[in-house]
């Protein structure tokens, strides 16, 4: 069924035919050269935003294209058309093959890949899921939530957000996978004002399904009531510490730092080119014992989960970190090669117009066994951070920021007061050492994050239990 | 090289295949019922080498294009777009917008600009210069800038790869009460990041060129060395304890700074009231001798447009005059929201610059004054909250000690408050970057928090 229904929305309206695909793999990848792929891609995305408490503008994006990748050694020509038609494709062809020493053309047949067994997630399209009056009724009842939720609110801004993705990828081989990936978003975001001092707060979630995701349980609501508890928190809060202390990171979401500390690490291109402080680190001690580290592309409906990776690679579960010792990196199929192993199914790109890299899918700790109650109760002085925005990692030196939004200080094993939002920053190869103790409350994020490497966005998930780092630099404005 | 490689800065659609496009766009939105409708029609010709080691590590030729369109039903507003070109599809996504149209709910704020503020003629900016650099000079040219920051020192044992880019874009801009305009621009960069190993560690570090025209770039060879320099220097870098101390940050940073004031003061986070500077025009922002100005209209710079994203005409204008702001940075939306006029900024502020004072100092007389502190050269993450100019993020730079560089840093934080920061600005260098859309010289701000260890 997602075959065909990949094959009509990429390759019938331009009549391409497998030996159409044949004749373009045929002139494309003979010999001189080291394999590729052809992407095919139908994205049709919509967003509905809401202010002031009207539904007043909403968009919708339609992009179609194919990129055509040729590998000659570890070097890549890369080229794309808007346009998919079998002229389009060979000229693309001619010229991503520019890279290769002239060779001979050759013939390969097209027959179908791997596919998965059972899908993580239905080809259903999102968009259609509600009718446009439901999206605004879903829209406002957010609103409404949030506006109920306290006098002191003073502004909301909703989205609700959908996107059908339809991939077809042809390998040089001439392997035939595809895939059809929903995926939905919605956020919220509330202006609290009291005695003159105005702050925020957000929240959203989401995942590869309907928008009934949102109605379910409602979370809609939900979201809407934490992004005004949120702000309320932060019309309490006073100046965050600065220096070194210890810290407790709460669970799911603060799993940003293990994405930041060590997930960008051990991506496989940089350990291929060791300019990754965790190169040729293979089987050594990185993280106290009992510290499990997984990245996991096959969680059903996760924001990050895929049937098949962009190079039609089926996605598994990688151990990165295995009770503290090094195991693997996540490699797509040019760096799986070149460093003599093979894809972990974490090839990735933006799109067509993008060529793919080793990105993270749902990368998490596994759970402890430590209650989370007792782990804050150990603590005498330090800071408790439960709700992070972004972050950012230099993954040469191996240091790396993130930015508390939801933080408390902690007195004789007490959370006490709530502080401004702070940046934390820490050296990934050290930082999982330093962690004395791990919850076994592992939760995953609500399905908000985007990657993005060298310039390309793509969906992830985080997750992680609650963790004791006993010395992280916390970037507030009082002397400690 | 195979000889079939396109002819690179080849844009495949003529000025006049384009209007007609945009044309076709605003009479399918009519013919749907739209009441007024913009529209809008780019494609994107490009380049892009990376060379790693020696060797070629990709190879990449761009070609994208884009049309998208707002249609308005009265008071209420769809938008929609597409990379299909097909008669087709632009009747398609011309119907998209209308369907939302009339699912919207109207917003008495919505509608076109004025036509009385659009650009009737303009001058010509010269943004265009296209740059005869098929692949294999490009990748000559990345060879020499990879090879020239290796040579440097043996201590620069590994790259990220040299890349340089090159890339050609036409937009035209049509609405339904006439306006038609558009122009085509190029931009053009060189890039180098090594790594290089010391006693504590890797570190990786990074220079570039960009400009519209490929004779402003810098030699290949500056940009290798300049690479190699800075990874160099920051080898063996510690930490530093938390205190508070006086910061200076290099252009490049500094550039941020101002960014965060752009932002907070553009027509979005004022009417939503998300900005620490909430009606702050009339107001002492800066020091009493700061100036701040916005020039749309500097020939062939970066920022430079004729008319903004509305074909509001666009002109030069002083943000802050004698620390005080004059005024928001607004779109017709915006602007009408909070009772004004647009000040011609939809898609943003262009070429906001910043003047040095006190006059002509560089980055070595600002150490000087500085005296001891911390110089910044690098910083990581979004610790920015524009809603209350809450500042904390990570740094990396130079320990500075009488004037002089002592040591490299990492691993610390730099945090205030940036309604404080700006107004202990003690001195703006004239060592101005001008690879952005703001422009501005090292900043010395008197004090901030530093966390460590």
């Amino acid at each position: 069924m997602i075959d065909s229904l990949a094959r009509e929305a990429l390759l019938e309206p331009g009549g391409i035919t497998d030996d159409g695909l044949a004749s373009v793999l045929g002139a494309t990848f003979g010999r001189g050269t080291d394999g590729g792929d052809c992407y095919f891609q139908f994205t049709s995305q919509e967003g509905w935003s809401l202010e002031d408490g009207l539904v007043k503008s909403a968009s919708f994006n339609i992009e179609r294209g194919v990129g055509i990748r040729v590998i000659s050694g570890d070097q890549t020509g890369f080229a794309y058309s808007d346009e998919i038609s079998l002229p389009a494709m060979l000229e693309a062809g001619r010229t991503a093959r520019s890279i290769a020493s002239a060779g001979q053309t050759g013939s390969v047949a097209v027959r179908p890949g791997a596919a998965r067994e059972t899908a993580l997630y239905l080809p259903d399209d999102p968009l259609g899921s509600l009718d446009e009056a439901r999206k605004i009724e879903l829209l406002k009842h957010m609103d409404a939530v949030a506006r109920g939720a306290d006098p002191r609110v003073t502004q909301v801004v909703c989205s609700l957000a959908g996107v059908r993705e339809v991939v077809l990828v042809l390998t040089a081989e001439g392997e035939l996978v595809t895939d059809v990936r929903p995926l939905v978003r919605m956020n919220v975001q509330v202006l609290a004002e009291q005695g003159g001092r105005r702050e925020s707060g957000s929240s959203g979630g989401g995942g590869r399904s309907g928008y009934a995701f949102f109605t379910e349980g409602d979370r809609a609501g939900a979201y809407a009531r934490e992004a005004v508890r949120q702000a309320l928190l932060n019309l309490e809060a006073v100046d965050a510490p600065a220096g070194t202390m210890k810290v407790v990171l709460g669970p799911g979401w603060p799993g940003v730092l293990l994405h930041e500390a060590i997930g960008h690490g051990l991506e496989g291109d940089f350990n291929r080119k060791g300019t990754s402080a965790f190169a040729g680190r293979i089987g050594e001690r990185v993280a106290a014992p009992g510290i499990s580290i997984v990245d996991d592309g096959t969680l059903p409906g996760r924001r990050g989960s895929l049937n098949v990776d962009d190079e039609g690679t089926i996605t598994q579960q990688t151990m990165l970190i295995e009770d503290g010792y090094l195991r693997g990196y996540m490699q797509d199929r040019l760096n799986g090669r070149l460093s003599g192993t093979r894809s972990t199914g974490n090839g990735r790109r933006e799109s067509y117009a993008h060529l793919p890299m080793p990105r993270m899918t749902n990368t998490y700790m596994l759970p402890g066994t430590t209650d989370p109650g007792e782990i804050l109760a150990s603590v005498d002085r330090g800071l408790y951070a439960v709700n992070f925005g972004g972050g950012q990692v230099d993954i040469t030196s191996g240091k790396f920021v993130f930015s508390a939004s939801e933080a408390y200080l902690i007195e004789d094993g007490r959370v006490t007061r709530p502080v401004k939002g702070a940046t934390l920053i820490g050296n990934g190869p050290d930082v999982l050492t330093r962690v004395s103790m791990v919850g076994n409350d592992l939760e995953l994020d609500t399905g908000v994050g985007t990657c993005g490497k060298e310039g390309q966005g793509v969906p992830v998930g985080v997750g992680q239990p609650t963790l004791r780092i006993d010395g992280m630099t916390v970037g507030g404005t009082q002397a400690a | 090289m195979d000889q079939a490689a396109p002819e690179v800065q080849q844009l495949s659609h003529t000025p006049e295949s384009m209007q007609e496009r945009v044309a076709m766009i605003l009479e399918h939105a009519r013919a749907c019922g739209a009441s007024a409708v913009q529209a809008a029609v780019s494609q994107n010709v490009g380049l892009a080498v990376t060379v790693r080691r020696g060797e070629v590590e990709t190879l990449e030729y761009e070609r994208d294009q884009q049309m998208g369109l707002v249609a308005y039903f009265g008071q209420s507003k769809g938008s929609a777009s597409t990379t299909d070109f097909s008669p087709a599809a632009l009747r398609q996504t011309a119907e998209a917008a209308c369907r939302i149209a009339r699912h919207t709910e109207p917003d008495p704020h919505a509608g076109l600009p004025d036509p009385e503020e659009q650009a009737r003629d303009w001058p010509d900016l010269q943004l265009d210069h296209p740059w005869d650099c098929p692949a294999d000079r490009a990748i000559d040219l990345a060879r020499q800038v990879e090879a020239a920051g290796f040579a440097v020192d043996p201590r620069i044992e590994n790259s990220e790869g040299a890349s340089v880019g090159t890339r050609r874009r036409m937009t035209f801009l049509g609405d339904s009460q006439g306006f038609m305009g558009g122009y085509r621009s190029t931009r053009h960069s060189i890039s180098c990041a090594l790594v290089a190993r010391g006693a504590g560690g890797m570190q990786r570090d990074y220079a570039y060129g960009t400009s519209r025209d490929p004779s402003w770039l810098p030699a290949a060879d500056a940009v290798g060395c300049e690479a190699a320099e800075r990874v160099l220097r920051r080898l063996d870098a510690r930490k530093l304890g938390t205190q508070q101390c006086p910061v200076l940050f290099v252009p490049e940073m500094a550039r941020s700074l101002i960014g965060s004031f752009t932002r907070a003061i553009s027509g979005g986070a004022q009417y939503r009231k998300s900005s620490f500077l909430l009606d702050a025009a009339g107001q002492e922002v800066f020091p009493g001798w700061m100036h701040i100005a916005e020039d749309p209209l500097l020939p062939g710079a970066l920022g430079s447009a004729p008319f903004d994203g509305e074909g509001v005409r666009t002109r030069p204008r002083d943000l802050i005059a004698a620390g005080v702001l004059q005024d928001y940075i607004l779109d017709s939306y915006s602007a009408r929201r909070l009772g004004l006029r647009t000040t011609g900024n939809a898609g943003g502020a262009r070429n906001v610059s910043v003047q040095p004072h006190p006059g002509g100092k560089g980055l070595q007389a600002l150490l000087s004054d500085m005296g001891t502190g911390l110089l910044v050269t690098e910083m990581m993450g979004q610790g920015v909250n524009l809603v209350t100019g809450d500042y904390s993020r990570g740094a990396a730079g130079f320990w500075v000690e009488n004037g002089e560089i002592a040591y490299p840093v990492e691993e610390i934080t730099i945090a205030g408050n940036l309604r404080d920061i700006y107004r202990r600005i003690a001195a703006v260098g004239n060592d101005v970057d001008l690879r952005g859309n703001i422009r501005t010289g090292s900043i010395l701000v008197e004090a901030m928090t530093v966390a460590g260890d």
